[in-house]
């Protein structure tokens, strides 16, 4: 029981905080890339742009 | 339901006249499962254990039956066709369920308003209790929560989400009888846990009181909302899935996960109303606080949110200040939220890590809320000016300001040395009313204001004056309850601490009840504007759906011709 515990949190405190980190990192390239700048600026007046 | 063809407008362009009208697989595979779900009701009805069990199931059964009845005459009265999707290149948009939940949120609003003030009054004056056990307080106060969080708000959530997401997707929503199928089956939802907790059905979880047969049928409909939601997002043909969408399938997905985890349990017997949880002592109290802090975190908040996002620019006419910081803030704000549970079970059995955890994630939470309140504030800018006339926004702005407020306190609260003070006392009341009246109902009313309008094709608003009135009825209602309650709490917790020189508790508990009496008296009153102040609101609505003579009262300013170019 406390080896499965110990193994469990091990994989989390490691892997698990790498993946939400890289995860995120992701997030904040989509949202950040100046590519998208146009894309974002039609969203953010979507609700303003319906008929 | 009859309503929703008539709303479906004329035939479609380009569609044959002549179609056959046929029972589609929805209406009749619906009725049938109605039929036997009244079957399988009455027999259960026949053998239940107690009366209160004995009156879900008939009630159950009486309304499969109108079910039943109603999805059959509808198909009789109908047109052969189905209502087109779009008419004219245009979007049909479906806007019949999302009028009955605007209408609900009224209604459930007032009446869940009005039980916390009977509680509040209960508080100061127990003898109000009447002692008997149907106006308890512990029984009406889960009615008084249910009946706010999930009545007034889950109308007002899923009255929203399905008109935003057929607007900002440019589609009509999924599903011929389904988003029928969601609005008025979770309000059959709503009236079984609330009739029963009345007459003392509950599973005694905090804000998940219903019991199993109540939380299989609120699965079904929930999946259902998941499902017409999902499909409606699907059909879009716009291609940006806007971030208020995102918001909107956050909360839904979440609180099907939640609700499963927290309500895994066994029923003692198909004819018992009474179940146990598989979970057990600290684990059952990790999950129920789990779910409890996400149902604040993915129902009560990033609901609203979405809600923010599209009201607010729409309102104010203006873009979302940062679009790129409205993606960081939904990410950031889901990845945190979700282990801040611990933090309602500081210094009791969970493990001190555990503690630690959710107290350092709802510390980090800070950021996401905070970025999500200075985008929703900063909408306005190049319209600040609008808060002077308009008080609809006003109303919206001022409950992203009060989320602010209480997105603030919530993490200073989380810290165990502060949580040392606070938790138990009233100082949690105050905190959790700043955000539910404060943030959640403000922001409802605003969207509220804005919707009657627009789905019963009224120019304008039945009177703005009634909503200064309403807003600032409120707001005083709600400035006299927090402040009672912080001061009732910090009281309370300082008490409970005193010492006196020989190391006795200065106190005993009755004193510090009594010490209450004028905070609670305070906060009564407190409630009893608030409640007025949803009054003044519902009649404007009814009139405002009454008179369709205010298209012709257009004041200049109201004008569109009048404002300027952008």
């Amino acid at each position: 029981m406390n080896e499965t515990y110990s193994a469990l949190a091990a994989f989390a405190q490691t892997w698990g905080l790498l993946y939400f980190v890289a995860l995120f990192a992701c997030v904040l390239a989509y949202a950040l890339s100046p590519r998208r700048g146009q894309e974002f600026d039609a969203a953010a007046r979507l609700p303003l742009s319906e008929d | 339901m009859p309503q929703a063809a008539m709303g479906a407008a004329p035939d479609p362009v380009g569609v044959p006249r002549q179609i056959q009208k046929s029972l589609t697989f929805g209406e009749g595979g619906l009725a049938a499962t109605f039929v036997l779900l009244a079957l399988s009701s009455l027999t259960v009805a026949s053998g239940a254990e107690t009366a209160a069990y004995a009156f879900h199931a008939y009630l159950t059964a009486l309304a499969s039956i109108a079910a039943v009845f109603v999805i059959i005459n509808h198909h009789v009265e109908r047109p052969a066709a189905l209502p087109a999707r779009e008419i004219d290149g245009r979007p049909n948009y479906n806007v019949g369920p999302v009028k009955f939940a605007t209408v609900a949120a009224v209604f459930w609003g007032i009446a869940g308003f009005l039980v916390g003030v009977i509680i509040a009054f209960q508080l100061a004056f127990p003898a109000l209790n009447f002692d008997l056990p149907w106006t308890a307080f512990g029984r009406l106060r889960p009615l008084h929560t249910s009946a706010v969080i999930f009545a007034f708000g889950g109308n007002v959530l899923i009255g929203t989400s399905f008109y935003v997401v057929q607007r900002t997707c440019h589609a009509r929503l999924v599903g011929y009888l389904a988003p029928w199928f969601v609005v008025l089956g979770y309000n059959f939802f709503i009236v079984v846990a609330g009739t029963g907790y009345l007459l003392g059905i509950t599973q005694g979880k905090e804000y998940a009181e219903p019991e199993w047969y109540a939380d299989l049928w609120l699965t079904v409909v929930w999946v259902t909302y998941l499902l017409v939601f999902l499909g409606t997002i699907w059909r879009r043909r716009e291609p940006h899935i806007y971030v208020a969408n995102w918001f909107y399938l956050a909360f839904i997905v979440t609180i099907a996960v939640l609700h499963l985890g927290n309500n895994a349990a066994v029923p003692v017997s198909i004819y018992s109303p009474k179940s146990y949880i598989v979970w057990s002592g600290v684990q059952d109290a990790m999950v129920q606080w789990w779910y409890g802090h996400n149902a604040v975190g993915f129902f009560l908040t990033a609901g609203f949110l979405a809600i923010m996002y599209y009201f607010i620019p729409k309102r104010a006419e203006r873009p979302v200040y940062s679009y790129r910081l409205s993606i960081v803030h939904f990410w950031a704000l889901i990845f945190i939220y979700i282990w801040a549970g611990p933090h309602h079970l500081h210094y009791t059995a969970l493990p001190d890590w555990a503690q630690t955890l959710g107290m350092t994630f709802s510390i980090i939470l800070w950021m996401p809320s905070w970025g999500g309140m200075i985008n929703g504030l900063m909408t306005l800018s190049g319209a600040w000016d609008k808060l002077r006339t308009d008080p609809v926004l006003r109303m919206l702005v001022v409950s992203v300001a009060f989320y602010g407020m209480s997105t603030f306190e919530g993490p200073m609260m989380s810290v165990k040395s502060v949580n040392s003070l606070s938790h138990y006392t009233d100082w949690t009341i105050g905190h959790v009313h700043s955000g539910a009246l404060g943030w959640v109902a403000y922001v409802s009313f605003g969207a509220i204001y804005c919707l009657v309008p627009w789905l019963w094709n009224r120019r304008q608003l039945y009177s703005l004056k009634l909503v200064n009135w309403h807003f600032w009825i409120s707001t005083l209602g709600i400035v006299f309850y927090i402040s009672a309650m912080w001061v009732a709490g910090i009281l309370q917790g300082l008490m409970w601490r005193a010492y006196t020189s020989l190391g006795f508790l200065e106190y005993s508990f009755i004193e510090t009840v009594e010490a209450m009496h004028p905070f609670y008296v305070i906060r009564a009153i407190g409630g009893v504007l608030f409640l007025l102040g949803a009054l003044i609101m519902a009649f404007n609505l009814w009139m405002t759906v009454r008179s369709p003579d205010v298209e012709a009262a257009v004041s200049p300013a109201q004008n569109p011709a009048l404002l300027p170019a952008e």
